[in-house]
């Protein structure tokens, strides 16, 4: 058992606009008994990184849409590296991603990742399990 | 002895109306008869716009596309048209979309990779080059920086010899749907609207065939709303824009004439029928008897439909290619004027050349093959069809009048009440998806254990971007830089006298200032939004 609630920040890194996936998340999770934090759309890797430390969020979930994950993760990767490592942290990306693209999210640091139609049951029981305390 | 029949569960349409098994002319007659029905091509336009629909023209087929640099997007179109397609419905990349240049530290990783890169005045010249703008009609796909966008087609129909008041053509260019959903918006939400304003000002005086907003429920659906709230949200945002309009004193019929619509159609066939065929006839309705509208042209609700991203799936996906034929099939009997259908591979990627080959040929047996082309409006008369157009008519004006009385469309976006309601309503959508309550084909029900195929996404390819900003930075090189400073100058001013922006824009980009600068100076006025961050 926790003894305080997971905090969860969703993120919507890049120009990508579709958030309707990220919204119905922060529902779902919130549903579950977490704390969720959205930053809103149009959040650079910079902004993203801060928010996660200011927030003392536990999971960082990301969602894009537009293709664009590889860049964005690559240098939000960089910037959580220089703001004191993974280690703390449970990071996920959600959206249209292709399969072959999940080795090279892996070796950023990524740990899960649920593509467009996941299940929340899914998703909250991975948090639940993986999410440092 | 036999068996009594089993009475059939109770079965409610999404928009919530509630459907029976059997419909009979005394549920026509007591859903308010049909004295509403009158004939095609005439008011109310609810069996469709023209008296012969498609037994003399099909509708216009528009599949969307554009990627990568002008250069091969013009490849594209020309592909496109070889293949019969009769319209053009132009994707532009993100940051495009959001009015920052290629050299933008935003737009890293983001160039061509959605749509089609456009910094300055030669990408739109390169992209339609040697396409004839008399015979095929050009739709974009652009929202916040439309006035901009617009501006490059005007000065570049202008440089070939096209008279601006014949030329046809359309912009999306419908902001409020973007704070609902999508989030390509730039500027706040009132001077968003001014936008939409200056040019619907400037078409309505100097380009009159050409439609300067393309209304979207089709968003406002994707996101969550219901087919009736869809209509009933679309038709309240072209009010706002006509509203806003009048407010600067300018002649309803011509500002009218310049709204057409762009539909949702996934979900039940009869639902999108009875949408469309309500829908029609509330808009002439009340174009008439609250703003006094005659003009036919503005009376008769003109729209694109075909789409329905929301309905694919991206399990089994080849099962989106049959969902697409049938998401068609319901547009032609809705009465669409133009269809940009959905490919099967849109769920996750934009579409691939086969992917969008297909949805066209799909479009093409059904004009050719099937008989949808055969007669106007075949539905007509069908007890169950009367009876639900005439019941979902009424439930979209109570939804627009419910609206009308949290301030209006424009107030309940501004605050993000709009936003809040159709997000909760996603997340419950969603959650009886995932529940099986609402089945889907290959995710909840009929699954097979598939061998997870690798779909085929578009590439980024860096060579191209990197193109796109050598082509930047050579024409901010070449460039006569002090007429561009003035010509912003004029952008500025005219944004903040509150001037119709329209011709100091055209002006600008004339001399081949990049959408990043036009859009700043109107930031500098306007601000930046600040988006209400709810869940």
């Amino acid at each position: 058992m926790r003894d305080r609630p997971i905090r969860v920040l969703i993120a919507k890194p890049g120009l990508d606009g579709h958030d309707v996936g990220a919204k119905v998340l922060c529902r779902a999770l919130r549903d579950a008994g977490m704390e969720v934090i959205y930053t809103g759309l149009r959040q650079s890797p910079k902004a993203i990184a801060a928010a996660t430390l200011q927030e003392d969020a536990r999971v960082l979930g990301l969602s894009v849409l537009s293709g664009a994950h590889l860049p964005l993760c690559r240098r939000i990767g960089e910037l959580l590296e220089e703001q004191g490592g993974l280690s703390g942290l449970l990071w996920l990306v959600g959206g249209n991603i292709p399969r072959r693209d999940l080795p090279a999210l892996e070796a950023l640091g990524v740990r899960g990742v649920f593509p467009t139609g996941s299940h929340f049951d899914e998703i909250v029981a991975f948090i639940e399990r993986e999410a440092p305390q | 002895m036999s068996r009594p029949e089993p009475e059939p569960a109770p079965l409610r349409w999404e928009s919530g109306l509630e459907i029976q098994p059997v419909y009979t002319a005394g549920d026509v007659e007591r859903s308010g008869g049909t004295d509403g029905v009158g004939e095609p091509g005439e008011f109310p336009y609810t069996r469709g716009i023209h008296r012969h629909m498609y037994r003399t023209r099909p509708w216009t087929m528009r599949q969307y596309s554009g990627f990568g640099t002008a250069a091969e997007t013009h490849e594209r179109f020309l592909y496109l048209i070889k293949q019969g397609n009769t319209g053009l419905n132009v994707a532009f990349d993100l940051p495009t979309q959001c009015g920052l240049d290629s050299d933008d530290p935003l737009a890293r990783g983001e160039i061509g990779r959605v749509g089609m890169a456009v910094d300055t005045l030669a990408d739109i010249e390169e992209a339609f080059a040697d396409i004839d703008l008399d015979r095929i009609t050009v739709s974009m796909t652009i929202n916040g920086s439309a006035v901009v966008l617009m501006a490059m087609y005007f000065a570049m129909a202008r440089k070939r010899g096209y008279e601006l008041s014949k030329l046809r053509g359309n912009a999306q260019n419908d902001i409020l749907k973007e704070f609902i959903g999508r989030g390509t918006w730039i500027f706040p939400v009132r001077e968003s609207v001014r936008l939409v304003g200056d040019t619907i000002e400037f078409c309505a005086e100097h380009a009159p065939k050409y439609s300067p907003v393309s209304v979207c429920g089709y968003h406002i659906r994707e996101s969550g709303a219901t087919p009736a709230q869809e209509m009933a949200y679309g038709l309240s945002i072209a009010c706002a824009y006509l509203e806003h309009a009048l407010e600067r004193g300018l002649p309803a019929d011509p500002c009218a004439a310049g709204l057409t619509f762009n539909f949702d159609i996934f979900g039940d066939l009869w639902e999108q029928v009875a949408k469309f065929r309500a829908g029609r006839r509330l808009w002439a309705k009340l174009l008439r008897e609250r703003y006094g509208v005659s003009d036919p042209r503005a009376l008769k609700l003109r729209m694109i439909a075909g789409g329905g991203g929301g309905g694919l799936t991206i399990q089994q996906p080849h099962n989106n290619i049959v969902r697409g034929a049938y998401y068609a099939m319901t547009s032609a009997l809705s009465g669409t004027q133009t269809m940009a259908l959905c490919s099967y591979d849109e769920a996750y990627t934009i579409p691939s050349e086969h992917a969008a080959t297909l949805s066209l040929r799909t479009m093409q047996i059904l004009a050719t093959e099937i008989g949808l082309c055969d007669t106007v409006d075949p539905l007509a008369g069908s007890w169950f069809v009367e009876t639900t157009t005439n019941q979902m008519e009424k439930l979209i004006l109570e939804q627009m009048e419910e609206l009308g009385e949290q301030g209006g469309i424009i107030e309940a976006v501004a605050s993000g009440q709009v936003q809040a309601a159709v997000n909760r309503q996603a997340y419950e959508r969603e959650r009886r998806v995932q529940s099986g309550e609402i089945e889907k084909v290959g995710v909840n029900c009929f699954t097979h254990q598939e061998e997870e195929q690798e779909v085929d996404f578009h590439p980024y390819r860096e060579e191209e971007a990197r193109k796109q900003l050598v082509r930047l930075a050579a024409i901010k090189e070449e460039r006569d830089g002090r007429a561009v400073e003035a010509r912003l100058g004029e952008v500025l001013a005219a944004a903040a006298e509150g001037r119709n922006t329209m011709p100091a824009i055209i002006d600008a980009v004339e001399a081949y200032a990049t959408v990043g600068e036009v859009v700043g100076r109107l930031r500098d006025v306007f601000g930046g939004y600040r988006e209400p961050v709810s869940f």
